[in-house]
């Protein structure tokens, strides 16, 4: 059957090529064109190394989706756990020869490229939990032996990322991994609890922060307590965006941003200059096209026949999901400062790749979505 | 192998599941929308102000101040182009090689360069350093012919303060230089709007004046980065100058002032009689006010600060003097007025040998062999202080006071209009009783009477007086300033006396004075009746005179600078149709008629002369109009 079906694959190459998302693709594309003109926009209207890098990121990272969408989705089925192993141990790799900017150690040196595991643990995360409960009863989810075991999967990368130190990468990869745990089926009420414990043990938590994070956290609750140290980089990133308007100041017209006011705007603000440059509408029309990209990748849930690809959709939609709210609600100041990228738009070649091979599997996951794993 | 009902049953739970999730996804959605209409939408016009004031930076540029015009209109307080050199740190490739050629160029000396690197160390490194504020003709050209050597140099024409009559007009104008933080803090004006080199007032009308000579700021707006760098100019506001100031004073006049005075410390006052208008005024010795534009050196300051003939006091306006017998015109009408003795009424002055005694003082006349027996005019003539002894005696100081009073003396003349004006001092029995807590004395009244003891008056108040005798004893509001209406006073040519011809006889007494002989100023009398003029003399002792020193008869020379006489004038003229009144103070110079009386006979000559100029200038202005 394996290889009526490869065969039968080779031959509809085209189906495969027409079986492509049109939306989702449409929608990528249009991301990519607005995070480039954006990133023209940082560069102070000039094509300069962000947008140069930003371009061919784009240009090869695409055409590596296109590649991954025709494998078959069995084939990310059976690479779940390896490429989970190879991810963590990249991550223990760059404990020890990672390169160190900006205070922690991310990344790793691979001679041509220099890539962040932890963004692509992100994705593996949730290809590996997504194959472990693909086989599991629904009775079983909830057994001690599976938990346990799912939380050991979550909480290795995440430990091995919160002592790079990065806890905003950590965050998020143990988002990804619980939003898998929830669609699995995992009883309501563990979510409950363990909703509550940490909520109470959350000053315990903060005792363990560092204190740039710790700080982080103040500021969030009051950016005005120090107006040009910590919370220079929220205040001015609500000042960006409100004196936007409705229609913006315009494209390369960002006062805020080319200036100089704003920090990081090639990576995690990159919103911000957005949506000074256009206003309440450019930013709803961008809410728009990452909300329809995602109601792509569910709906390609819905369609697919079997559990594993149905439950990456759903998870990997809801991941993303979450990454805008958060790198969204940080730039609009309704959550502390955590380094979050925002999918696509942010500058970041790991970022965009992790992004990239998650399309790529959702889209293999459309073509093949009559393909049953056994 | 997995159940088929078990993969349905996951397949609704997964289902439901992204149901539960999709309704909060729409919801979080919603808020962030939400929260983007809030900030963009309603928030709108705060954070567009919020970003303005990030990006928009104002930068104020000294105003252009105002000019003092004379009578003529020429200008005694100008502004001219001062030549500079301004240098940004950031701009200049090596700093240290730059400065180090600038220092050779102009010649610089070591202490003026590690200032000029001090202050560099004080600004950021795109501030405007100011290497030189003042330049010559030929050091700017120098350095206009090495700027291909002196990158990011910039060569600056600026505005600055000049006084093209110099020392001549120090003490009425005053000078200008640097505001300090006390200028700063009592001068809401200055305050609005200083800037870094802002000069202002620190004296005199300068000083009075500053808030309608300070001009408003140009202003310059600029938009900034993040790090205050200046990126395009946005607008350039031009500011307006200040107002022009005119005065009443002729610059001609002023000047043979300052020559009079020349080596002597002592003031000047010409006054018209009518109108108030001050010709001139003057005190020395005085000094270059251009020299503290930008900052006066320590030589040149300690040198002024340490003359004991004492520049920096305007001894016109803050001199407080013994009025010595120019006070006599005054103690005659008093008592001409009061009807305690008639012109008539004569006193015999019998020399040293036998002073006026009362209560076991003596008083003493200053002529040694006594002038006989003197009437009233004859006393005026010959100063005789034993007549005055007695009709001031008959008299009373409170009724003096009166009169004293009415005629200026003992307040300020320009009400608040100096700073360093004093009052004077009239006494009068109560003023003791308040002041000093013991009763007044009857010899305190007889040396009133010859302008000795407590009485003090200004030369600009003894010049006021003389003028109101002079025009019949009108009241008159003496003025510097021509534009200036809140001088205006109602009360203006009221009579101060009750019989016009107690102030015809103290007229003609004061000729007599002059134009007399045996008249204490009589050498130096003008013939000419163009230029004819009466006055009085005075003599003012600095201290008492004891019988040692009646033996003695010490001339003036062989007496130390610090206790000799101060000498007084005051006159009028032309005698037959009086126009014009002075007083002349020569500090410590000894007696009035041989010190201060032989000046009049110069300045009253050029006075007059310039009459014929004055008026015609003043109808022809009206013409104008």
């Amino acid at each position: 059957m394996y290889l009526h079906n490869k065969l039968e694959n080779k031959v509809n190459f085209f189906r495969k090529i027409r079986n492509l998302d049109l939306i989702l693709l449409i929608c990528i594309f249009l991301v990519g064109l607005i995070s480039l003109a954006t990133m023209y926009s940082t560069d102070g209207g000039q094509i300069l190394f962000h947008t140069k890098s930003h371009f061919y990121k784009f240009i090869i990272f695409t055409i590596m989706m296109f590649f991954i969408s025709f494998l078959n989705i069995r084939f990310w089925f059976s690479i779940g756990y390896l490429s989970y192993l190879l991810i963590v141990a990249m991550l223990i790799w760059t404990i020890h020869f990672g390169i160190t900017a900006s205070g922690s150690q991310r990344w790793i040196d691979l001679y041509f490229i220099n890539i962040q595991p932890s963004e692509l643990m992100k994705i593996v995360i949730i290809l590996c939990l997504a194959k472990f409960f693909h086989r599991k009863r629904l009775e079983k989810v909830n057994s001690f032996y599976s938990v346990i075991i799912s939380l050991i999967i979550i909480f290795l990368p995440m430990s091995l990322v919160i002592i790079q130190p990065d806890l905003g990468t950590s965050l998020l990869i143990s988002i990804s991994g619980i939003v898998v745990l929830w669609f699995a089926g995992l009883n309501h009420k563990y979510f409950f609890y363990s909703f509550l414990i940490s909520l109470l043990s959350l000053p315990f938590v903060i005792s363990f922060l560092k204190p740039y994070q710790k700080i982080r956290v103040l500021t969030f609750l009051n950016p005005d307590r120090d107006p040009l140290g910590a919370g220079y980089q929220i205040i001015q990133s609500k000042i960006a965006v409100g004196s936007g308007g409705i229609f913006g100041k315009g494209f390369l017209k960002g006062t805020q941003s080319y200036l100089e006011f704003l920090p990081e705007k090639h990576t995690d603000f990159i919103f911000t200059l957005f949506s000074e440059e256009f206003g309440f509408v450019g930013s709803v029309f961008l809410l728009l096209i990452y909300a329809i990209m995602i109601y792509r990748i569910i709906k390609i849930g819905t369609i697919s026949r079997s559990y594993f690809a149905k439950l990456f959709c759903y998870s990997f939609g809801t991941s993303m999901f979450v990454y805008i709210i958060i790198n969204m609600s940080m730039v609009l100041g309704l959550l502390p400062i955590v380094g979050s990228p925002l999918p696509i738009m942010s500058y970041g070649g790991s970022s965009m790749l992790a992004t990239m091979i998650g399309f790529g599997i959702v889209m293999s996951a459309k073509i093949h979505s009559e393909q049953s794993i056994a | 192998m997995i159940n088929q009902s078990d993969n349905v049953v996951k397949l609704n739970s997964i289902n439901r599941r992204m149901f539960i999730l999709a309704t909060a996804k729409v919801i979080i959605l919603g808020g962030i929308v939400s929260r983007l209409f809030f900030l963009q939408i309603k928030e709108n016009k705060k954070y567009l102000t919020l970003s303005d004031k990030n990006r928009i930076r104002e930068w104020k540029l000294p105003p252009v101040r105002g000019d003092f015009h004379d009578f003529f209109g020429n200008v005694i307080a100008g502004n001219f182009e001062a030549y500079q050199l301004h240098l940004i740190p950031e701009q200049v490739e090596n700093f240290r090689y730059t400065i180090n050629r600038i220092k050779n160029i102009l010649d610089l000396t070591d202490k003026q360069f590690e200032k000029i690197l001090k202050k560099q160390k004080e600004i950021k490194p795109w501030e405007t350093l100011i290497v030189a504020d003042n330049l010559n003709w030929e050091n700017f050209s120098k350095i206009n012919n090495n700027l291909y050597d002196l990158n990011g140099v910039k060569p600056i024409i600026s505005i600055s303060r000049s006084y093209p009559f110099k020392e001549n007009y120090t003490h009425i104008l005053g000078y200008v230089s640097q505001a300090n933080e006390n200028d700063i803090l009592s001068n809401e004006t200055i305050k609005e709007k200083f800037v870094q080199g802002l000069k202002v007032g620190k004296i005199g009308l300068e000083k009075s004046f500053e808030n309608d000579l300070i001009g408003s700021n140009s202003i310059e707006r600029y938009e900034v980065n993040a790090y205050g760098r200046r990126i395009s100019q946005l607008a350039y506001q031009q500011g307006d100058r200040g107002k022009t100031i005119k005065l009443t004073v002729d610059t001609e006049i002023q000047k043979l002032v300052n020559e009079l005075l020349n080596d002597k410390a002592g003031s000047i006052c010409v006054m018209d009689i009518f109108t108030g208008h001050i010709i001139a005024m003057h005190s020395a010795p005085t000094f270059d006010p251009n020299k503290f534009v930008f900052g006066i050196s320590q030589d040149d300051w300690q040198l002024i600060r340490n003359n004991p003939m004492k520049p920096l006091v305007n001894k016109t306006l803050s001199g407080n003097y013994s009025p010595g017998s120019t006070i006599k015109p005054i103690v005659a009408l008093s008592a001409l007025e009061n009807d305690i003795v008639s012109t008539s009424f004569a006193v015999n002055c019998k020399g040293h040998k036998h002073p006026l005694e009362l209560y076991g003082q003596t008083y003493h006349c200053w002529k040694k062999e006594g002038h006989g027996s003197v009437s009233m005019r004859e006393a005026m003539k010959q100063s005789c202080d034993t007549y005055f002894y007695e009709i001031s005696r008959r008299l009373g100081v409170d009724k003096l006071s009166v009169t004293a009073k009415k005629f200026g003396l003992g307040k300020k003349v320009f009400g608040e209009l100096f700073y360093n004006e004093k009052n004077g001092l009239i006494p009068n029995t109560q003023w003791k009783k308040n002041a000093l807590g013991t009763n007044w004395l009857l010899g305190e009244t007889i040396i009133t009477g010859i302008g000795q003891g407590f009485i003090q008056t200004t030369p600009i108040q003894l010049c006021l007086m003389t003028a109101q005798i002079a025009n019949g004893g009108h009241k008159i509001y003496p003025q510097i300033v021509l534009n200036d209406n809140k001088q205006v006073k109602e009360d203006k040519f009221i009579s101060l006396i009750k019989n016009s011809k107690h102030i015809k006889f103290v007229q003609e007494a004061m000729f007599s004075s002059t134009n007399e002989i045996r008249g204490t100023s009589y050498r130096s009398r003008i013939d000419d009746p163009k230029y004819q003029f009466a006055g009085k003399t005075g003599t003012a002792q600095v201290k008492r005179i004891t019988e040692i020193d009646r033996e003695l008869d010490l001339k003036t020379s062989e007496i130390a600078y610090e206790e000799r006489d101060h000498a007084l004038y005051v006159a009028f003229g032309p005698y037959k149709n009086p126009r014009y009144a002075i007083s002349i103070l020569i500090e410590h110079g000894g007696s009035g008629g041989s010190v201060a009386a032989p000046l009049a006979k110069v300045l009253f000559k050029k006075i007059i002369d310039r009459h014929e100029i004055r008026k015609n200038y003043e109808t022809k202005k009206y013409l104008d109009i």
